[in-house]
């Protein structure tokens, strides 16, 4: 993974101090909390409903062992023993108190981590493909060119103060498994006809109130001229997004008003006009893909005996196997995801002594590196298949062998109102009874590849309106309400689900989700996944599944 | 065009985050406490402007933030907040009975469930 250089220290280093210095003259009333809430917010601290929330930056989802052991630390020392995994792949302390708040930054900067970008109005972490480096359908490495973005963005001057919140995530393959195209701007490595790595360009994406797909800006942008282009368009952004309604600020707006064609000339005006300094950022690539470092791979056979063998003879091990494992570029490597959802539990989060044993395992058997998923869980990218079966034996110790990913029991879900000061209503229960619900594992088999995602508000921070089912937690009539969606796609292939019909209570949620699985089941074609069934079927015989089964409900 | 100040509808108390701390804290009659049981009820307007004084005065001071009226049903002479979010508040995370003040204030939480 990247490591800081000088300047990356000192850096962090003087944001400490300056935070610990601002926390002080808030202490001693020096500042009002009207004066102070924007410097807390630019250092990661919210102050939520039954506590202060820390959100730490994980830049790219990609962690050491010993950031992971750091964050133990800091769950037991300064926390309730526990941190909670994000949707932006950052880490969230629920119960930090204001004045030890410094101490926490300190301890964070001592393993370089911090809070920065994680609020505020600027461009926030920058996320990437968790399989990044090691995925065998990629064209180069996307982490190098996500830390290229972090870098030239934090405290840029032109675009501390943006209209709203700004999100980039960086892709190199095909496949989007970062749900690229829901960000302000999402930009995918590619090749050109001549064989060349550039980038494509998406803007416009987004969740939240108004949901948009991502749309083309640029096709092929050669290597080189990124950085001025990102300032083209987050300056057109900057001029033009509208200041006037928080609520119509973000990107997405500004280029559905004026169109993308439109949107896409003031860019290239702009860009026209830039100073010409390839050399100058392809340089500066060199040297930040120089700070992570380089992977001496064994060589070893493409087939493990080791592997196959236990494969056969542990149905619990082929099992796990069967959801967990993702090619890697290297012969004889597999990248693992861990569920972080066992049955009934809450999505993302993790216990101190979780991240300690994980930690542990990361050292042993993936070259003490991680990686956080946009979807709560982790990866443990460049595992020998020769240690499959070892190290599912271990994640099984401490609950981390959940054979689940990407089945109906992987929920997404935000903190919701158990936490959120934003929040309209609870997620987290939610996501509970549906994996109660469904805990039967030959039953999730049975039903396959769904993804359900929760949000407690219509923030979306659950992803819900990409969810091939999405639940939407409001309030109705002084009670928690639940829309339900159906459709959404985070892929490449990104589509908004569509509503299903009025608010359910939060006690109607699973029987109504059972309705939905079984059109699917009754409908399905040979081999065809949900989303597949939906997208040929359309919403309109599960719609009426969904509405009987409420009516009854209400009756 | 301003807007008029809308009124909290009564009873009502008081609830604020601590500065320091971010714990949730209700005023009572000797100050910000942390047990929701204890929390000043108004019950007439001179009482909950009273209420409102406070809450001015506790953030001037620096002792709280985000401090605000919330109305309240009086159960077992206990105030519980009438809507969902400000009990959630006040009781700490549903999926996690053992922290907040479900925990330490169990009289309360079962008031607070009923």
């Amino acid at each position: 993974m990247y490591r800081y250089d000088e300047f990356d220290e000192r850096f962090v280093r003087e944001r400490v101090a300056q935070f610990r210095d601002q926390v002080n003259r808030r202490l001693s009333g020096a500042l009002t909390e009207e004066e102070f809430r924007p410097l807390r917010l630019q250092n990661g601290l919210y102050l939520q409903l039954h506590a202060y929330m820390l959100r730490i930056a994980i830049p790219y989802g990609v962690l050491s062992s010993q950031q992971l052991c750091q964050l133990a630390v800091i769950a037991d020392k300064y926390d309730r023993g526990y941190g909670h995994f994000t949707t932006r792949t950052n880490l969230q302390f629920n119960w930090p108190k204001l004045k030890d708040a410094p101490d926490i930054l300190d301890l964070l900067a001592d393993v370089q981590m911090h809070c920065i970008q994680t609020s505020g109005n600027d461009i926030r972490n920058v996320t990437a493909d968790q399989f990044a480096g090691v995925a065998g359908d990629e064209i180069e490495d996307p982490r190098p060119v996500a830390e290229l973005i972090r870098q030239w963005s934090s405290l840029h001057p032109e675009f501390s103060f943006l209209p709203r919140k700004f999100k980039i995530a960086v892709i190199a393959s095909q496949a989007d498994r970062a749900v690229m195209k829901s960000h302000d701007v999402g930009i995918r490595i590619v090749r050109n006809k001549a064989g060349e790595s550039g980038y494509e360009i998406f803007a416009g994406g987004g969740l939240g109130r108004t949901p948009m797909v991502g749309k083309r800006v640029r096709e092929f942008l050669p290597k080189g001229q990124l950085l001025a282009y990102l300032e083209a368009l987050l300056r057109v952004y900057n001029l033009e997004g509208r200041r006037d309604n928080k609520f119509k600020a973000r990107i997405k707006i500004l280029v559905h008003e004026i169109g993308i064609d439109a949107f896409r000339d003031r860019v290239e005006a702009e860009f026209a006009r830039a100073d010409a300094f390839s050399d100058d950022e392809n340089a500066e690539l060199a040297r930040i893909s120089a700070q992570f470092e380089v992977r001496n791979y064994e060589k070893l056979s493409a087939r493990s005996e080791t592997f196959e063998a236990a494969r056969k003879s542990d149905p619990a091990f082929a099992e796990w196997v069967a959801h967990s494992l993702f090619a890697h570029k290297v012969d004889g490597y597999a990248a693992v995801t861990i569920s972080l959802k066992p049955v009934g539990g809450v999505p993302g989060d993790m216990t101190s002594d979780q991240m300690r044993f994980f930690a542990d395992l990361t050292d042993r058997f993936s070259l003490g590196e991680l990686r956080v998923t946009h979807a709560q869980n982790l990866v443990l990218p460049n595992v020998k298949q020769d240690d499959l079966h070892a190290l599912w034996r271990e994640l099984g110790k401490a609950g981390l062998a959940t054979p689940n990913v990407g089945l109906v029991t992987d929920i997404i879900s935000c903190p919701g109102l158990d936490y959120c000061a934003l929040a309209t209503a609870r997620s987290i229960p939610i996501a509970q009874a549906i994996s109660n619900r469904f805990a039967d594992k030959a039953r999730q088999d049975e039903i396959g590849p769904l993804q359900i995602k929760i949000s407690g508000c219509i923030n979306a921070c659950g992803h819900h309106h990409v969810g091939h089912i999405g639940i939407l937690g409001l309030e109705k009539r002084g009670q928690e309400s639940y829309q339900i969606t159906l459709g959404g796609d985070p892929t490449e292939n990104m589509a908004i689900g569509e509503l299903l019909g009025p608010g359910l209570a939060a006690g109607d949620v699973p029987a109504a989700i059972e309705r939905i699985v079984g059109v699917y089941l009754d409908k399905r074609a040979d081999g065809e996944t949900f989303i597949e069934t939906v997208k040929r079927l359309g919403v309109s015989e599960f719609k009426a599944a969904f509405l009987a089964g409420a009516q009854n409900e209400a009756a | 065009m301003a807007t008029p100040l809308k009124r909290t509808p009564l009873p009502a108390i008081l609830i604020a985050n601590d500065l320091r701390i971010g714990d949730v804290v209700f005023w009572s009659q000797s100050g910000w406490t942390r047990d929701p049981a204890a929390a000043l009820v108004a019950h007439d307007q001179p009482a909950a402007d009273a209420l409102d004084a406070a809450a001015t005065a506790g953030m001037a001071r620096q002792e709280v933030v985000d401090a605000y009226l919330i109305d309240v049903d009086v159960r077992e002479g206990v105030p519980v907040p009438r809507h969902f979010r400000e009990r959630f508040k006040t009781l700490g995370p549903s999926v996690h009975p053992e922290l907040g003040k479900q925990a330490q204030f169990a009289a309360y939480a079962r008031a607070a469930a009923e």
